[in-house]
């Protein structure tokens, strides 16, 4: 598995860590309740296809990626600056 | 029929035509007292002990593929109980002693072999963790022993104890532990189950999980629909998508584990040896295959196959801890699909909808946990209660922080286990 870096280009997966799924862009405020922190810390929608999930480039540029990929074949459909993402509220 | 040694005499003079199908291969029915999903190791001890421990037979097991198939058929088939917290600890140590009878109980080979387990330690922390560790389990009840490196050298000849960056420092010794033949644990339960009327349904997917009023009442099929008292759902790496049918967001992320087997050798390797500085762990098989694996390739998956960087790793962590093995050919690498909590441990509860029950959740650990799992799992689906050694493993664990048990001791999130 190989992830094209924006601002690398295409590198090696052992320069990246992974962080998980991308849940971390819509973090809930600080007062939504158990329910909504609960679910934010600890469920998954743990899709078999395509997922969205947060690769830090730690051995590269140090940028966090948002990689849009599929968890059945390992292709990586697309990867954008964590950033950008949160910028565009996707 | 019975397996003995005489049946075997008399069939080998016969020429083996007496052997039958071990279990029935049975249709769909309508409608049942209890439904399970998932025809892998702990679905089908499930169905076992329901019938055996709590006399409910009229039972299926539904698998989307054949019996045995997922991760059962995918492990490296160790059988320990070394755990250190309570919670783990206690249902570890049953689950061994059921190991410890399965055979008879089963009157089928599953080929359990107590060989022993020594997780080595190579720092002075090390030891200190290990032996405390070894104190945990020998609270428990269970076997642990605190082996030197002259003991060591004795029953592990092989491994390089000298060298600079990983020098071994001593072990924790379990008796008890060992192996298992994966397969043949997956078939014992069937064929008790089968005999004892529960309906083994094969290519049979569930698509859907009907609930009427907050009560479960059945499950539609790829091959129709089929009513049901109470539904198990026991589907490991799959856990996520069949309970998703329930409308249920489950505190698992499927993850992608190694393992990898040589060439048949001659008899070297006579435990299962865990490398304490680097996640490797060994052991040889009947056959003369070294079975081996390592970590998780640490993101989500269900490809069922790994990437090159983790292959390199567990060979490199096999070459540090045993340079010998560097002479063996690698026959076959397969992974399996992880069902991982953030907490590393198991989940066996109620899900909150009526009748409906989950259990899933074993991370990487699931084939030794296979009897006790069945075992405390048939416990709740026949009687609502928890069992007593599996009374801890429960799904609001996450959501209160009470009770997490975090063995690595790493945080209770997702990709740290």
């Amino acid at each position: 598995m190989r992830i094209t870096c924006p601002l690398c280009g295409e590198r090696d997966r052992r320069e990246f860590y992974y962080q998980g799924a991308a849940v971390a862009l819509t973090r809930p405020e600080p007062e939504a309740g158990e329910a909504a922190w609960d679910d934010y810390i600890h469920n998954r929608e743990n899709p078999c296809g395509v997922t969205r999930d947060l690769w830090h480039h730690e051995m590269g540029c140090g940028a966090w990626l948002v990689v849009m990929r599929n968890t059945a074949t390992h292709e990586v459909l697309e990867v954008e600056l964590a950033t950008d993402a949160k910028r565009t509220g996707a | 029929m019975r397996f003995s040694g005489l049946r075997v005499l008399r069939e080998g003079l016969s020429g083996n035509k007496g052997w039958q199908a071990q279990w029935r291969d049975a249709e769909p029915g309508d409608a049942y007292d209890v439904v399970i999903i998932g025809g892998g190791g702990h679905g089908l001890s499930t169905a076992y002990y329901l019938a055996r421990e709590h006399g409910i037979t009229n039972v299926a097991v539904l698998e989307k593929g054949y019996l045995g198939g997922g991760n059962v058929g995918r492990n490296t088939t160790i059988v320990r109980a070394n755990y250190f917290l309570p919670g783990n600890s206690e249902f570890y140590s049953h689950s061994l002693k059921l190991w410890e009878g399965l055979e008879a109980d089963l009157n089928y080979n599953v080929m359990h072999s107590q060989r022993g387990q020594i997780g080595l330690f190579h720092s002075d922390a090390q030891r200190d963790a290990a032996i405390r560790r070894g104190n945990a389990i020998r609270n428990q009840g269970d076997d642990a022993e605190l082996l030197d490196v002259p003991q060591l050298k004795k029953i592990l000849p092989y491994l390089d104890y000298e060298q600079a960056r990983f020098p071994i420092h001593g072990g924790i010794l379990q008796r008890r532990a060992g192996t298992a033949r994966h397969d043949a644990v997956a078939w014992g339960y069937a064929r008790g189950a089968s005999d004892r009327g529960v309906d083994l349904i094969q290519n049979c997917e569930v698509t859907g999980i009907d609930i009427e009023g907050g009560r479960v009442t059945g499950v539609q099929t790829s091959r129709g629909a089929i009513r049901a008292k109470k539904v198990a759902v026991i589907v490991a790496g799959r856990s996520s998508q069949v309970a998703a049918m329930a409308g249920m967001r489950l505190p698992i992320e499927s993850h992608v584990l190694q393992a990898f087997v040589t060439e048949g050798l001659k008899p070297v390797v006579d435990h299962v040896v865990s490398f304490g500085m680097g996640h490797f762990y060994i052991s040889q098989s009947d056959k003369g295959g070294l079975v081996f694996g390592g970590d998780l390739d640490m993101y989500a998956s269900y490809a069922a196959r790994g990437n090159l960087p983790l292959v390199e790793h567990v060979m490199e962590a096999g070459m540090a801890l045993m340079p010998m093995i560097g002479k063996a050919k690698v026959l076959r690498s397969w992974g399996g699909i992880m069902d991982m909590t953030p907490d590393g441990s198991p989940i066996i509860d109620h899900s909150g909808i009526g009748g409906l029950y989950l259990n899933c959740g074993w991370c990487y650990g699931g084939f030794k946990a296979v009897p006790g799992s069945g075992f405390s799992m048939a416990h709740l689906v026949a009687t609502d209660r928890h069992h007593g050694p599996a009374a801890r493993f429960r799904l609001d664990r996450f959501r209160t922080g009470r009770g997490l048990m975090d063995e690595e001791g790493t945080g209770s999130q997702h990709s740290l286990h």
